[in-house]
């Protein structure tokens, strides 16, 4: 595959984390399974006049959008590509209550509109005045990534063009819910920064917001270069560790010249041993990093780790919040990101200093 | 016909979610879109539904809207004309 840099970066989650300048100095203590995302000032990057409409996902995509555009440098993207596991789901929800409760009837175009998928990638494009390419994906867990392989194939043809591209999820009252009841969620509140010693099954839900700028080529801004993505629909814990060697092995990196990996550990204790056979096997001796005790579990928290991995190499440190294992990487220059939800949509990432 | 003035403007600021809005702030005769409050035609389409909702006009036209829709004071004077409930 052909170059990608991430020349631009942005990322709004359940922790402070627009503040270019900060990683992580200050942590926010989660206590019950379902939590939303810190806020910034929406006011500061969106009209009032069009926030008044926007639900929380698009609020949080348009502002993370702008940010990684200002960081960019890029004031017009030549496309747009966006994932998402769940869309818009709080106007969805309204929508379907106003359906019930107005029998039918008398139903307002607002939820309508904002109640679709692509929502967040057509107002994102909408603030700009962007007419090129759109796209969103939804592709469970691994609905990030595969906007990023768009992306990529996109570069390969094109490598002229910068593509912003978006991972977007929001928390909503009753939709999230539900995920209760089929046991994706832990039924009892827990206090998050102990998710990843959870003995129970289920995670902890939250919603959050990662944009990037891509390009082909490295610029003043460029935070990371990504050497490729791979997703994996459905794999064992076993057939998950071959597809990362053999990833690895195709990039022609061994096991050793990765710095630190970034793992998906949720807290579940019925799926988390994807992720603990990688750390007693292949990793063992690997700088080994989680995030989502911290974040929590939406379908694109992966992408979190995509701004962990840029920012790790801009500050050429790690927070010891992230850390999982007694191991400390001499240097960071490779990062490798593996993620999967109930066994399914795995991906694997490789982010390089640049 | 004040009452049903105060009421329309309530609802409004509800319905079309101008959070930073007071009651207050809105004068009886300026005008609801363009450079008075601001609405778009999304909002159009929202008021249409209002009045249907909430006092059973259904208006055949929907360009009828934009005579009726330009400010409370006309607002009101065609609901208390055309009200249905």
């Amino acid at each position: 595959m052909g170059e990608c840099y991430i020349n631009g970066i942005a990322n709004i989650s359940a922790q402070p984390t627009t503040d270019a300048d900060r990683f992580l100095e200050e942590i926010i203590s989660h206590k019950t399974s379902i939590f939303k995302a810190h806020d910034p000032n929406y006011k500061e990057f969106i009209k009032p006049a069009a926030m008044r409409r926007m639900s929380k996902s698009v609020k949080m995509g348009v502002t993370a959008a702008s940010i990684a555009l200002n960081n960019s440098g890029v004031e017009m993207p030549d496309a747009i590509i966006t994932g998402t596991g769940m869309g818009c789901k709080q106007d969805s929800e309204k929508f379907l209550e106003k359906i019930l409760y107005d029998d039918e009837q008398f139903l307002t175009p607002t939820l309508f509109i904002q109640s679709t998928h692509n929502t967040v990638g057509g107002q994102v494009a909408l603030g700009l005045g962007c007419k090129a390419y759109n796209l969103t994906y939804v592709q469970g867990a691994a609905s990030f990534e595969s906007s990023l392989i768009d992306a990529q194939l996109m570069l390969l043809e094109e490598p002229e063009k910068n593509i912003l591209v978006g991972g977007i999820d929001e928390v909503a009252k009753n939709s999230t819910l539900l995920h209760k009841l089929d046991g994706q969620i832990k039924e009892d509140d827990i206090d998050v920064i102990n998710l990843l010693n959870s003995k129970t099954g289920g995670t902890v839900h939250s919603e959050g917001a990662t944009f990037m700028m891509l390009g082909s080529k490295k610029t003043d801004t460029s935070h990371a270069k990504i050497v490729d993505i791979e997703t994996i629909s459905k794999a064992s814990s076993e057939e998950a560790e071959k597809h990362i060697e053999a990833f690895l092995d195709r990039k022609g990196i061994s096991i050793k010249d990765v710095d630190a990996v970034i793992l998906g550990n949720n807290g579940d204790i019925d799926y988390d041993h994807y992720y603990r056979n990688l750390q007693d096997s292949l990793f063992s001796e690997t700088e080994q990093l989680c995030y989502k005790h911290l974040i929590g579990d939406y379908p694109v928290a992966s992408s979190f780790g995509f701004w962990l991995g840029c920012k790790i190499f801009e500050k050429n440190t790690v927070p010891d919040i992230l850390k999982v294992n007694s191991t400390t990487a001499k240097k960071y220059d490779t990062v490798l990101l593996y993620n999967q939800y109930l066994g399914k949509n795995h991906s694997i990432a490789l982010l390089q200093r640049c | 016909m004040a009452e049903l003035q105060e009421e329309l403007k309530e609802k409004i600021i509800e319905q079309l979610s101008l959070e930073d809005v007071e009651v207050s702030e809105i004068g009886d005769d300026d005008p609801l879109f363009g450079d008075g409050l601001g609405l778009d035609s999304i909002d159009a389409l929202e008021l249409i539904v209002l009045l249907e909702k909430d006092y059973g006009i259904k208006l055949k036209d929907p360009k009828e809207g934009k005579a009726i829709f330009e400010s409370i004071n006309v607002m009101a004077d065609y609901i208390s004309k055309h009200r249905t409930k």
